[in-house]
């Protein structure tokens, strides 16, 4: 089963939510878009699960398809992308067969979304008041006043100051760390079995940043919900997430234990990654880089995507596409786990 | 608020003696208005006391200030044409164009706003293709062509309502009313129509384009992402947030039609101040000209702070310095 295929080998530090029905199961899911030119597959293959209480941190360069795989999820990607071919099951439901009306009753009830920018994600015509009370009713059929005191309490475990007053204020009157904090709290509003988070930090200042990294992770472990974290921070996952997929031009190509994948990646783009983070403690001339850039979605190299950057691409990676395999402690698509690259 | 309001009283003022500046020039240059008011007979003697008694004799800067003293208190002079005052005249012309404005500026909002959200949210069926492709003619044909039309079908062919005039009227005060009355109401509909399918277009068109724009925005797609129902992300969310521009171009074009209802006024013969305008220019009748201008610019102003206040109704973060 997908499960086993795509967890660590050893148990995750949340041993009894692997036990559980997991939150999100994505297997095969391939992602396209019809252009005139032909058909772009932005998402190639793409497996993964997340257990209640999890965070699974999905990196990559831009385009590597991370926000695609979210977007998929929620059933928002824009015409016309499509998804072309394997399911996706939130809290043991299938939705990816769901139509557009049915999609909208599982959108907030039981999958939340928190998106990059506080400043835009809210409307700026109605309160944060209304806007809560309005998503709180939708989900759970409460009256006026109970609806309210929900919002309340969802302000005050988000940790906004004075929520009696914060109530009947627009989003202009909040900065945008309070923002993030509302848009939370309304992603929050139905007590979601699994929230996607798209770069919920980028737009954010780095002394913001740490807060609601802190405050994602303190909720997702109160409430079990599972979270998947879409950045390309490895610092917000080092933080943040128990597990990490590391995406490159649509798949998936390695995947772990946060710790694991930082300390003893196995693929070589992911030690690519690892090694142009630069060290705390020694001075560096010239930062590390990867020669080269992630190619384009109509021009992905026969085999491995990776191959025409990789130090120890072989003939068998110009001609085959890795799956992914056992490597080390982690999971990662290269052949050089997986019987060689001649 | 109140510094806000005092601040738009104040650009109000400046604009309308602006306006009154150049009324006042068209007296001035439009001719002399003691040749025009005397005939060619007169004696030097009559001609200086009228002069004297128009206060022609006084420097540019005098009679500026008084034509803007007279104007302030409501008073334009007499007409040159029929020596009633001038006034009076609009004001009892003034009604039957303003009942037709607001009508067709109605008419125009509820036909205008739902086509152009369907045409928004339903790019691709047919019925959104029609009505684009039929505003195009909207846009494009002539009003007066309209009228005509409207005139042949409704009235002439299927003799569902009058060609012209207003119908009975109904006193209230100094505003004549035809909306009271059944032949007022069936009157006032075709002229309406014409005037306002230009509006419809109009409307739709901006509504449209405002509509495709908000549901691009992200609080669109994080209100899809809470699991709003389409409809209320279309006529809750998003359709408020394209009403901005489009209450400034109908309070602009409220103004506009006002002003320019006369193509229409002269089709369907419709009693207002459009028509009274045209027979101004045609007898060359400098006073009601320039009273014209004066009071069309007053509703321009005062519509424009109207527009400001609704702004600040409709959007919380142009509500000043609240905390």
């Amino acid at each position: 089963m997908m499960m086993q295929a795509v967890s660590p080998p050893d148990p995750t530090p949340d041993a009894a939510a692997l036990g559980a029905e997991a939150v999100l199961e994505v297997s095969n899911l391939t992602v396209e878009f019809p252009t005139r030119r032909g058909v772009l597959t932005a998402i190639d293959n793409v497996s993964m699960q997340i257990a209640p209480g999890e965070i699974l941190g999905v990196v990559g360069e831009s385009g590597a398809g991370k926000s695609i795989t979210g977007l998929a999820v929620l059933g928002l990607l824009e015409a016309p992308g499509r998804i072309a071919g394997g399911e996706i099951h939130v809290a043991g439901r299938r939705i990816d067969m769901l139509s557009e009306d049915e999609l909208t009753k599982v959108r907030g009830r039981e999958m939340g979304a928190i998106f990059q920018d506080p400043l835009t994600a809210l409307n700026p015509l109605f309160t944060i008041g209304v806007q809560l009370v309005e998503t709180i009713r939708l989900h759970s059929g409460l009256s006026k006043e109970a609806a309210r005191d929900r919002a309340l309490t969802l302000l005050r475990e988000v940790g906004i100051p004075a929520p009696r007053e914060r109530l009947s204020q627009y989003p202009h009157q909040f900065s945008g760390g309070m923002r993030q904090r509302v848009v939370i709290a309304l992603a929050l509003a139905a007590e979601p079995a699994l929230i996607i988070a798209d770069e919920p930090t980028t737009a954010l200042d780095v002394s913001i940043q740490a807060q609601i990294t802190a405050l994602l992770r303190r909720l997702c472990k109160d409430h079990r919900t599972g979270v998947m974290l879409v950045t390309h921070d490895m610092g917000v996952i080092a933080e943040t997430a128990d597990r990490v997929a590391v995406m490159y031009s649509g798949r998936m190509v390695e995947t772990g234990r946060v710790k694991d994948v930082i300390h003893d990646a196995q693929h070589p783009y992911t030690k690519g990654l690892m090694a142009a983070i630069p060290s705390l403690h020694e001075r560096v001339e010239t930062l590390t880089q990867i020669d080269g850039a992630m190619p384009r979605l109509n021009a992905r190299p026969e085999g491995c995507a990776f191959n025409p950057r990789c130090p120890m691409a072989g003939p068998r990676c110009r001609r085959e596409n890795p799956v992914l395999a056992p490597a080390g402690r982690n999971q990662a698509a290269c052949f050089l786990h997986d019987g060689g690259t001649e | 608020m109140l510094a806000f309001l005092i601040k738009r009283f104040a650009n109000a003022i400046f604009v309308m003696l602006s306006v009154s500046f150049i009324a006042f020039m068209i007296f001035r240059f439009v001719g002399d208005p003691v040749e025009l008011m005397l005939n060619e007979q007169a004696t030097q003697e009559q001609r200086d006391d009228l002069r004297t008694r128009l206060g022609l004799d006084q420097s540019f800067i005098a009679q500026f200030g008084t034509f803007v003293g007279n104007a302030a208190k409501g008073d334009f002079g007499i007409s040159f044409r029929n020596q009633q005052d001038v006034l009076a005249m609009i004001a009892e012309r003034f009604p039957a164009t303003f009942e037709l404005v607001i009508v067709a500026t109605i008419i125009s909002l509820v036909v205008g706003i739902p086509m152009g959200v369907i045409t928004a949210i339903r790019r691709q069926t047919w019925y959104a293709e029609a009505m684009q492709f039929t505003s195009i003619i909207g846009v494009s044909l002539p009003s007066f062509v309209v009228g005509i039309g409207l005139i042949l079908i409704f009235s002439v062919w299927l003799g569902w309502f009058p060609a012209f005039g207003r119908g009975d009227t109904v006193q209230i005060g100094w505003w004549s009313t035809g909306l009271l009355t059944h032949t007022g109401r069936m009157s006032i509909v075709l002229p309406a129509l014409s005037l306002s399918l230009f509006q419809i277009t109009l409307v739709m068109r901006l509504v449209r384009a405002e509509m495709l724009e908000v549901l691009r925005s992200d609080f669109i797609k994080f209100a899809r992402a809470r699991g709003i129902p389409a409809r209320a992300i279309h006529f809750r969310h998003a359709l408020r947030n394209c009403l901005m521009p489009v209450v400034t171009m109908t309070a602009m074009q409220i103004g506009g039609l006002i002003a320019f209802a006369l193509v229409t006024e002269t089709v369907f013969q419709w009693p207002g101040m459009g028509l009274l305008f045209i027979q101004a220019v045609t007898f060359v009748d400098v006073p009601i000209m320039a009273a014209y201008l004066c009071i069309v610019a007053l509703i321009f102003v005062l519509l424009n702070t109207i527009v400001d206040i609704t702004y600040a109704v409709i959007d919380p973060r142009l509500r000043g310095a609240e905390k």
